[in-house]
C-alpha cells in the first residue's frame, strides 16, 4: 500500500470563546490518496468546513488547531509548517474552491487578473506570462471566448461561469489536492452537473485529488469513490460510496439517505432526522447523536462509542455494531419526545 | 377602475450632483486656483506697508476691496496668500494624518486578536486626549513653529478617528470570502491588504480624509488666532483674523473677510464629504 497523499490524524479544532470551547473538529482521522475523489458530507454545523479550513491551516483565532493533530500531506506534517511554507503549499500544491462564486471574487478586479494573481504568487512570472496562462486555464475550464470574458468584471458572469472562473483559479499550479467546499451548492441543478463533469474531466487530465465537502449525497453519488460522514466534530461512518448507499450503518447515514427526495415516490412524507445539530460548546454525553437517534437505548447515553470495523473498509461510529439486535426496535427519538412532552 | 400608480425610477438621480455640491465644489475650486494664483491675482505685495499713516484701516472700496489692516497692508491680498498657507497646511496635515490612520487601522483591523486589542486600547487613550491642548502643549513646548513643523504637528495628532473608521472597516473586509479566498490561494499579508483590504476601507479613508481637512483648517486658524501658529508677517487665515480683533470696532473688514472665507471653506469641505459618503461606495475613486 503507498503512503496516501494527505492523511488527517485525531485532527481537533476547537474555538475559545466566551462562551466556552466549541470544539468545532474533535479528533477527526480521515486518508485521501492520489488522485481519488473523497466526499465529505454532513448537516450545517458538523465540521466539515473547519476541517477543510484545518487542512489550509486558516483558522483564524479564536479557533485553534491543539496539540496531538496532525494532518500530513505528502508525507510533511502541516500542522508544524512555517507560515511561509504554509503560503506556499496554499493555492500551489492543495487548492480550494469556495461555496458563494460571487463572494469568493474580488469585485474590483477583473477575472482574468485574479486567475492570473496565482501564477504571480507563486511563479514570480510576469504580469503577461500570468495572464496568458490565466486564458489558457479559463479556457480549459470550457468558458467561451476566455480572452475576454478575463476582461470582465465578476459581476458580469453568471454564477456557473464565476464557479469556472474559480475552479481554474484553483488549477492554476495544477496542485496535488483540491478541496471543493460545497462547489454546487450556490448554483442552478443544470448547471450543478455541468461543473461536477467539468471537475471530473479536470481531475482526469491533471491526476488531482479532490475533497468533495457537501451536504448533497446526489454530488456524493455522482462523483466520490469513498465518502466519510460527520456529525458534531467527529466521523461517524466512512466506507466506499456504493456500500454506502446500499447498506449504510450508522443511523445518521441512514437518516441522511432518506431524507432525500426521490423521483416516482410522490405525495409520500419526506422522512426527516428530528431535532438539529446540538452546538459544539455542548456535545451531548454518550453518542453525540442519541437524543435525535430511533435505536438510543441506556449505553449510548453514557457511553461514546469508538469507531468500529463493520466491512470490509468500512466503520462507523454506533453501538449498534455491538449490538445489532437492537435495530429491530426503532422508536422515537429523545428530541421528538421531549418537544411532545414541552407541548 | 383606479388607476397603476407607476414609480418612476430614475436611475441617473444618484449620479447628479445637487446645487450644494455645486456651489460647494465650485467654492473650493475657485478658491483652489486664486490660492495657486495669488502672486497673479493678488493687487498688493501681501507683506508691503506702503503708507503705515496714511493708508492704515481704509475700509473696503475700489482700490482694496476687503479694506486695508493697520499696517496699511491689502486685506485681500492677505487673504489670497493666506489660502496659500492654510490650504497647504490643512492639505499635507491631512495626507500625513490618513497615511498614519490608515496604516494603523488596517494593521489592526487585519491583524485581529491581541494586536488589534492592544492596538485599540492604546487609540483610545490617544482619543481621550483632547486635541486642542495636545497640539497646544507640543507648541508650547517647542517656543514657535515653523511651518513644517507645524504640519507635523497636526498631522501627528489627527489620525485617530482615521485609525478608528478605518479599522471598522478592516474588520469587516477581512472577513469576505474573497479574503479568505485568497489567503487559500497562499497571498501573503501585504498582497491581501494591498488588493483586497485597501479598496474596501478607501471610502472612509477619503470621508475621514475630506473631514479631517476641514477641521485641520480650522485648528490651524485657531492656533495662529492664539499666536502660536502660523507666524506673522506671514499671513494665514487665523493670524489676520487676530490682527483684525485689535480693531473689531474700528475697522470690521480686517477680520470679517478671512472669516468668511474660512467658514465658506469649512461649509464647503463638509458638504463635498457627505456626498461622497452617500454615494456608491467606492464608485468615485475605482471607475
Amino acid at each position: 500500500m503507498t503512503e496516501p497523499l494527505l492523511s488527517v490524524e485525531n485532527l481537533r479544532t476547537y474555538f475559545h470563546t466566551r462562551d466556552g470551547v466549541a470544539r468545532a473538529v474533535d479528533g477527526v482521522s480521515l486518508e485521501v490518496n492520489r488522485g481519488e475523489t473523497v466526499g465529505l458530507v454532513g448537516e450545517s454545523g458538523s465540521g466539515k468546513s473547519v476541517t477543510a479550513l484545518s487542512i489550509m491551516r486558516l483558522i483564524r483565532h479564536p479557533g485553534r488547531i491543539e496539540q496531538g493533530s496532525r494532518v500530513v500531506f505528502e508525507g510533511k506534517d502541516l500542522t508544524l509548517a512555517s507560515e511561509e511554507e504554509m503560503r506556499r503549499i496554499r493555492g500551489n500544491r492543495i487548492a480550494m474552491i469556495f461555496q458563494e462564486p460571487m463572494t469568493a471574487l474580488n469585485p474590483v478586479f477583473n477575472v482574468g487578473d485574479q486567475v492570473a494573481e496565482v501564477a504571480r504568487i507563486h511563479e514570480r512570472s510576469s504580469r503577461r506570462a500570468a495572464w496568458r496562462k490565466a486564458v489558457e486555464m479559463l479556457a480549459l475550464t470550457g468558458i467561451p471566448s476566455p480572452e475576454a470574458r478575463a476582461r470582465d468584471y465578476p459581476h458580469q458572469l453568471s454564477g456557473g461561469m464565476r464557479q469556472r472562473v474559480l475552479i481554474a483559479m484553483a488549477l492554476m499550479m495544477q496542485p496535488e489536492l483540491i478541496i471543493a467546499d460545497e462547489p454546487t451548492t450556490a448554483l442552478d441543478v443544470t448547471i450543478q452537473a455541468q461543473i461536477l463533469e467539468l471537475l471530473r474531466d479536470l481531475q482526469h487530465r491533471f491526476g488531482t485529488a479532490i475533497l468533495m465537502i457537501t451536504h448533497d449525497l446526489g454530488v456524493i453519488a455522482e462523483t466520490c469513490s469513498r465518502v466519510i460522514v460527520m456529525y458534531g466534530g467527529e466521523v461517524v461512518e466512512q466506507a466506499q460510496t456504493e456500500v454506502l448507499f446500499a447498506a449504510p450503518h450508522h443511523p445518521y447515514t441512514e437518516g441522511l439517505l432518506q431524507a432525500i427526495p426521490r423521483v416516482g415516490a410522490i405525495r409520500q412524507r419526506l422522512a426527516v432526522i428530528p431535532g438539529t445539530v446540538p452546538p459544539p460548546t455542548r456535545w451531548p454525553d454518550g453518542c453525540r447523536f442519541h437524543d435525535r437517534c430511533s435505536y438510543s437505548w441506556e449505553r449510548t447515553e453514557h457511553e461514546h462509542p469508538p469507531l468500529y470495523q463493520v466491512g470490509e473498509g468500512h466503520f462507523s461510529r454506533c453501538h449498534l455494531a455491538e449490538e445489532p439486535e437492537r435495530r429491530a426496535q426503532p422508536h422515537t427519538p429523545l428530541v421528538a419526545r421531549r418537544r411532545v412532552d414541552a407541548a | 377602475m383606479g388607476e397603476v400608480a407607476v414609480v418612476q425610477h430614475t436611475p441617473s438621480a444618484r449620479r447628479v450632483p445637487g446645487a450644494g455640491t455645486l456651489i460647494a465644489g465650485g467654492f473650493l475650486g475657485i478658491l483652489l486656483v486664486a490660492a495657486i494664483a495669488a502672486p497673479w491675482l493678488a493687487p498688493h505685495d501681501p507683506l508691503a506697508q506702503p503708507d503705515i499713516v496714511g493708508a492704515r484701516l481704509v475700509p473696503p472700496g475700489a482700490e482694496h476691496p476687503f479694506g486695508t489692516d493697520a499696517f496699511s497692508r491689502d486685506v485681500f491680498s492677505r487673504v489670497l496668500y493666506g489660502a496659500r498657507i492654510s490650504l497647504a497646511v490643512g492639505v499635507l496635515a491631512t495626507a500625513l494624518s490618513v497615511t498614519l490612520g490608515t496604516a494603523y487601522g488596517i494593521a489592526a483591523g487585519y491583524a485581529g486578536g491581541v494586536l488589534d486589542t492592544i492596538l485599540m486600547r492604546l487609540l483610545d487613550g490617544f482619543l481621550a486626549i483632547p486635541r486642542v491642548l495636545l497640539v497646544l502643549v507640543l507648541v508650547s513646548a517647542t517656543g514657535s513653529l515653523s511651518l513644517p513643523a507645524l504640519i507635523t504637528v497636526l498631522g501627528l495628532t489627527g489620525w485617530f478617528h482615521v485609525a478608528r473608521l478605518v479599522r471598522a472597516e478592516a474588520l469587516v473586509a477581512r472577513e469576505l470570502d474573497y479574503v479568505t479566498a485568497a489567503r487559500a490561494l497562499g497571498a501573503n499579508g501585504w498582497r491581501i491588504v494591498s488588493r483586497h483590504l485597501l479598496p474596501n476601507v478607501l471610502t472612509p479613508a477619503v470621508v475621514a480624509a475630506v473631514l479631517g481637512f476641514a477641521h485641520t483648517v480650522v485648528l490651524e486658524a485657531g492656533l495662529s488666532y492664539l499666536g502660536l501658529g502660523v507666524q506673522p508677517p506671514a499671513p494665514s487665515w487665523g493670524n489676520i483674523m487676530l490682527e483684525g480683533t485689535e480693531q473689531l470696532r474700528t475697522a470690521w473688514w480686517v477680520a470679517l473677510f478671512p472669516g468668511i472665507v474660512l467658514f465658506a471653506t469649512v461649509i464647503s469641505v463638509n458638504t463635498l464629504a457627505e456626498r461622497i459618503r452617500s454615494g456608491p461606495a467606492g464608485a468615485i475613486f475605482l471607475r
